[in-house]
């Protein structure tokens, strides 16, 4: 085995060379993406339905071997990196069977094989882990619980808590938003702002355009191409996202947008769906909250004044 | 006549040891192959063991051999077809399978052999020999203990072949090793129960199993357990009877299921009926 006691390398790199991805259907999945992402972020990955955000998680664990291009992780190729443990994946809800006879404490410690012998007994530091990630996510006192048994919210955390017993250091999660309450959505993003002050890079894709920049610090725009990436702020604007959607996107018009006296108006807009994006006039970002982000409302008002 | 007094006779409490061994094997396998989904896979393998048997008795091989190769020839030809073609899987099982156990048919029928059809298709647990006795002693041996071995790894591919790899777990290896040993399971198990039933015994005790509970180990436990018992209740009722050993194993296994089915404490139909009650009378009680 090459698991070596030694702590991972401090910077991360995840880069995306130009793949193409193309099934035994013939169908041309993906085509010539590119992307960097380096260690300390929260990436979203946002498309249409089909835009080929599962089929891009896959190249990047390697199940799908592109047809032109690469995946490098720290400069090695995939397979070096899933030897070491590096990358964890949250799966789609769709994907399990949620009957199986296996308990929270079971896929908990199903992300702890790797660091294990091959008879796969856990020892005291692999309980430890599973019991301190079960904790994390508040989890814990449903330890006993067979899969099914558990509620969308607490689903989705029993798989992250499996991420987190890995200790993955490269985080890819497939709309992990989805069919999960706000509570449970904002203690998934507490969660993934920890693991980003931790240096891991995470990969999220996700239809719930309203959060992204609340807790994005980069964005993917797919379209069975990479049509824009890079920083929030510059590729999530009202343009790139009618360009990658289309007109499949609901929009909602305000004459009176209140971006610049947010002080004594406010806009609200409530759906019981997913969140909405709300933009300003000028085709600013609007945010949820505004703490820690003076200065970006501060420089906003700037270039707007 | 006492029900155990069959017991006095050699060559009863011979059919019950092998039959339990038999049944304990494909039990334990019957877990794996009903949470992956892969009844018709069974079914597949143990008819198409038919035409590699007879070759193998042409060629003077040892008919467990003919059967393996028979059995794996099913599944790669399978998974290729399907991998070409547009076809889905369970459709391609279908054909190939009834294919090669029509050509085993055709084989056998142009050959003279002491193969004995009916018992190849329904098995001779009353007059197994002691060298495929010992075949069943020695494969049931291994393939437990190698199951019993890597039993956490084959349920993490069998639940999230995913994250299995990400973790880079042989997932492929360890997929085909499941098959040689279902295929392994199906030759050895023929001789005591025949192609036609031994399916039953790969699917029957874990279906069983899953209605009693919601842990994998106790799964397997509750899996072999109703699959011995049910073994030995069907040879005795089957001296008393005057039956056909194979058929009336499995007919107890049949009704190990219908029992549990009904009044299983977990999954079984009373108790969701129960629960269904229960929650529409307090429905506030339900989240
Ligand atoms: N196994 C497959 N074989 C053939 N086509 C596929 C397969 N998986 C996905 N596709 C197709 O590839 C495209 C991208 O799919 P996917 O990556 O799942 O999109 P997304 O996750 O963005 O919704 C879709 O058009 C889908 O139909
Ligand atoms: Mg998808």
């Amino acid at each position: 085995m090459s698991d070596s006691p030694d702590p991972p390398a401090p910077l991360l790199h995840l880069e995306v060379q130009q793949v193409s991805v193309v099934y035994s259907n013939g169908h041309h999945a993906l085509r010539d993406a590119t992307f960097a992402l380096s260690g300390g972020t929260i990436c979203a990955l946002v498309g249409v339905n089909g835009s080929g955000k599962s089929t891009l998680f896959k190249s990047i664990m390697g199940f799908l071997r592109p047809s032109a291009g690469q995946v490098r992780i720290n400069g090695q190729p995939v397979a070096a990196a899933l030897k070491q443990h590096l990358v964890a994946y949250v799966p789609q809800a769709e994907e399990v069977d949620w009957q199986f006879p296996v308990s929270v404490w079971d896929v908990v410690m199903m992300g702890r094989y790797g660091a294990m012998n091959f008879l796969r007994i856990p020892r005291a530091a692999d309980k430890a882990a599973v019991e301190d990630s079960l904790r994390r996510v508040s989890m814990w006192d449903f330890r006993d619980r067979q899969i099914g048994e558990l509620s969308g919210g607490q689903k989705k955390r029993v798989f992250l808590a499996r991420a987190l017993a890995q200790g993955g250091r490269i985080i890819l999660l497939d709309e992990p938003f989805t069919g999960v309450d706000v509570k449970t959505e904002e203690a998934i993003i507490d969660l993934l702002r920890e693991l980003r002050t931790a240096g891991c890079i995470m990969l999220v894709s996700t239809h719930n355009l309203g959060s992204v920049p609340e807790f994005c610090d980069q964005v993917v725009l797919l379209n069975r191409t990479v049509l824009a990436s890079g920083p929030t702020a510059d590729v999530f604007t009202e343009q790139n996202l009618t360009t990658a959607f289309g007109g499949v996107l609901r929009q909602f018009h305000f004459e009176h947008s209140t971006i610049q006296e947010h002080d004594g108006r406010t806009v609200r807009l409530l759906t019981d769906d997913e969140r909405p994006l709300v933009f300003g006039k000028d085709g600013h970002l609007e945010y949820k909250d505004r703490e820690g982000r003076e200065d970006l409302v501060r420089q906003r008002e700037e270039q707007g004044g | 006549m006492n029900f155990f007094e069959p017991l006095q006779f050699e060559f009863m409490r011979h059919a019950l040891l092998t039959g339990s061994v038999v049944a304990a094997l494909c039990a334990v396998l019957s877990c794996f192959v009903v949470l992956k989904g892969w009844s018709l896979m069974g079914d597949a393998i143990s008819h198409a063991v038919l035409p590699g048997i007879v070759l193998a008795y042409l060629a003077g091989w040892p008919l467990a051999v003919g059967a393996f190769l028979s059995g794996l020839l099913c599944s790669a030809a399978t998974g290729y077809i399907k991998q070409n073609s547009r076809i889905k899987e369970d459709t391609v099982l279908g054909v190939v399978f009834t294919g090669l156990f029509a050509f085993g048919l055709v084989l056998h029928s142009r050959t003279e052999s002491e193969l004995h059809l009916d018992h190849i298709l329904f098995g001779h647990l009353l007059g197994i020999t002691d060298s495929v006795a010992r075949q069943v002693y020695g494969v049931g041996t291994f393939v437990v203990g190698l199951v019993l071995v890597l039993r956490r790894d084959l349920l993490l591919v069998c639940f999230d072949p995913s994250h299995a790899r990400v973790l880079a777990l042989p997932v492929k290896f360890l997929t085909y090793l499941l098959l040689a040993l279902l295929v392994l399971a199906i030759v050895v198990s023929l001789q005591a129960v025949g192609i036609i039933l031994v399916i039953a015994m790969l699917i029957t005790p874990g279906c069983t199993a899953y209605l009693w509970t919601d842990r994998f180990d106790q799964m397997m436990v509750i899996s072999v357990a109703t699959a011995v018992a049910s073994t030995a209740l069907g040879i005795l009722a089957s001296f008393h009877l005057d039956g056909d050993s194979a058929s009336c194993i499995v007919l107890a296994q049949s009704l190990a299921f219908a029992a549990s089915f009904l009044f299983a404490p977990k999954h079984g139909w009373l108790a969701s009926k129960r629960r269904a009650a229960r929650n529409s009378a307090f429905p506030s009680a339900v989240s």
